[in-house]
């Protein structure tokens, strides 16, 4: 399988790739990890006339702790993040959200920007950021703006970024040590979640259980009411519509979100 | 475009398509067939080579992302002593390979993960190999060859 013919450019600045993709507008895609993008263009579902490589764009490249947040360059890929020792010390719940991307090669490729901005609903970071109440930091023709995790991820692949805008950076609040826990079931070794569950303080959120990721509300409230992790967990399933498929009924879904809630909370601690 | 890509160490230059993918650069321009293309969905490491010392899957690579870089293959590896390289020892040893297809990206990967994990438990090697299927042997000689080469214990 090969793409249809598109032209390519590789960029060396942000500014750069800004002033490609305010010329080409949607006929352009920006590829960093291309993970995600080449395998749809292979497949023909993206078939863009021109492709910005900003992969090379090391300024995007970092993870640093600033006052009371974890900053994460667009473009760090989620190798770095497994092996950050920033991370490891202040959000080990991405790092280990990070681990459990697609397989090691993936990994290498892959890249947190890429994962938030493709906005798979049944991919790890996505709910991983939305648990940590993340910040997600874009630049456009117009300057610079912040996005909220809970509105960047609208629906299935949908996400408020224009085709003039380069994801910068994601920024987290330091956590403050009330634990976290991560399950995911999948059917097979380097598959997607058929479900999975990111816990990280008094934060739950779950993957696939929707259209995107979705905070488990009632569990949280549960838990700051003092309930016991098994009953929080009870309520996992509330609100959420997940699909209906052969692989999974949305009935075993919840159920199983109930099941890996509950898991997730106590590896936390709750 | 023209692209220009160190091969196991010799550079290789030529015309391409934009849209090329570094595994058929590597197998039809470099003219090395060690590396070879299963599923081509990524999903089963037969395409698997370094690329500046990191294993990818080169299907879901393009050779103008390479271009200026440096890729490995299997044909690249050698031992200490310019013989086989600890690893393709350690597969024939244990019987790591039936029909051999998957065995480039399974090597490959394991170099990879060798390198960040030098002596790895069982589980951490079927864990770093997640991403590279075998239709023959199952799973256990390929462990087994990996746990030899870090000289450690493997399992009868
Ligand atoms: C076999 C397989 C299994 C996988 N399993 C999982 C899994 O279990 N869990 C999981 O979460 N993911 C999984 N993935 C996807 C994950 O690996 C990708 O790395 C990730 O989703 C995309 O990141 P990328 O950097 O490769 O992005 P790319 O593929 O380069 O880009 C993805 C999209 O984001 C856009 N984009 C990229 N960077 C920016 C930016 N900075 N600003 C604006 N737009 C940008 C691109 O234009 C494109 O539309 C899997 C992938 C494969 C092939
Ligand atoms: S051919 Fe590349 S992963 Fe299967
Ligand atoms: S030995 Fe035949 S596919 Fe692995």
């Amino acid at each position: 399988m090969i793409p249809a013919a598109f032209t390519y450019r590789r960029v060396s600045s942000v500014d750069e790739a800004l002033a490609a993709v305010a010329e080409h507008g949607d006929d352009a895609k920006l590829l960093a990890g291309g993970q995600s993008l080449l395998p749809l263009m292979k497949l023909r579902f993206a078939v863009p006339e021109v492709v910005v490589d900003i992969a090379p764009l090391d300024e995007l490249r970092y993870v640093r702790a600033e006052g009371g947040e974890i900053v994460i360059g667009a473009l760090t890929r989620h190798h770095d993040l497994h092996h950050d020792p920033v991370l490891a010390e202040h959000a080990p719940v991405l790092a280990r959200v990070a681990a459990s991307v697609g397989d090691q090669q993936i990994r290498h490729r892959g890249t947190i920007g890429g994962s938030l901005v493709h906005a798979d609903p049944a991919a790890d970071l996505p709910a991983a950021i939305l648990a940590l109440d993340g910040v997600l930091v874009a630049r456009g023709p117009a300057g610079e703006r912040r996005i909220r995790a809970a509105e960047f991820f609208q629906g299935p692949f949908e996400t408020p970024l224009a085709a003039e805008e380069l994801l910068t950076e994601v920024r987290v609040p330091v956590q403050d040590g009330t634990g976290w826990g991560f399950e995911k079931f999948t059917r097979r070794a380097l598959d997607w979640a058929i479900v999975g569950v990111v816990v990280a303080g008094g934060a739950v959120s779950l993957i696939n259980m929707g259209g995107t990721p979705l905070r488990a509300s009632a569990t949280e409230a549960a838990l700051a009411a003092g309930a016991s992790a098994a009953e929080a967990a009870a309520l996992a399933a509330e609100g959420t519509s997940p699909a209906d498929e052969a692989h999974a009924t949305a009935e075993y879904r919840q159920h199983l979100a109930r099941v890996l809630t509950e898991r997730a909370l106590v590896a936390a601690g709750r | 475009m023209k692209v220009s890509i160190e091969i196991n160490g010799r550079t290789v230059t030529g015309e391409v398509e934009d849209r090329t993918l570094l595994v058929h650069f590597v197998r039809e321009r470099a003219g090395l067939t060690a590396t070879n293309v299963g599923c081509d969905t990524t999903s089963c490491g037969a395409c698997t080579v370094l690329l500046d010392g990191e294993s990818v899957k080169s299907c879901t690579v393009l050779a103008a992302q390479a271009d200026g870089h440096a890729v490995t293959t299997l044909e690249g590896l050698r031992g200490e002593d310019g013989g086989l390289h600890p690893l393709q020892r350690a597969f024939r040893e244990e019987h790591g390979l039936q029909c051999g297809f998957c065995t480039p990206g399974m090597i490959m990967a394991a170099v990879s993960l060798l390198e960040h994990n030098p002596k790895p438990t069982r589980h951490e090697v079927r864990d770093g190999l997640e991403g590279n299927l075998c239709r023959c042997t199952g799973y256990h000689n390929i462990v087994n060859a990996v746990m030899n080469a870090s000289g450690q214990e493997v399992q009868r």
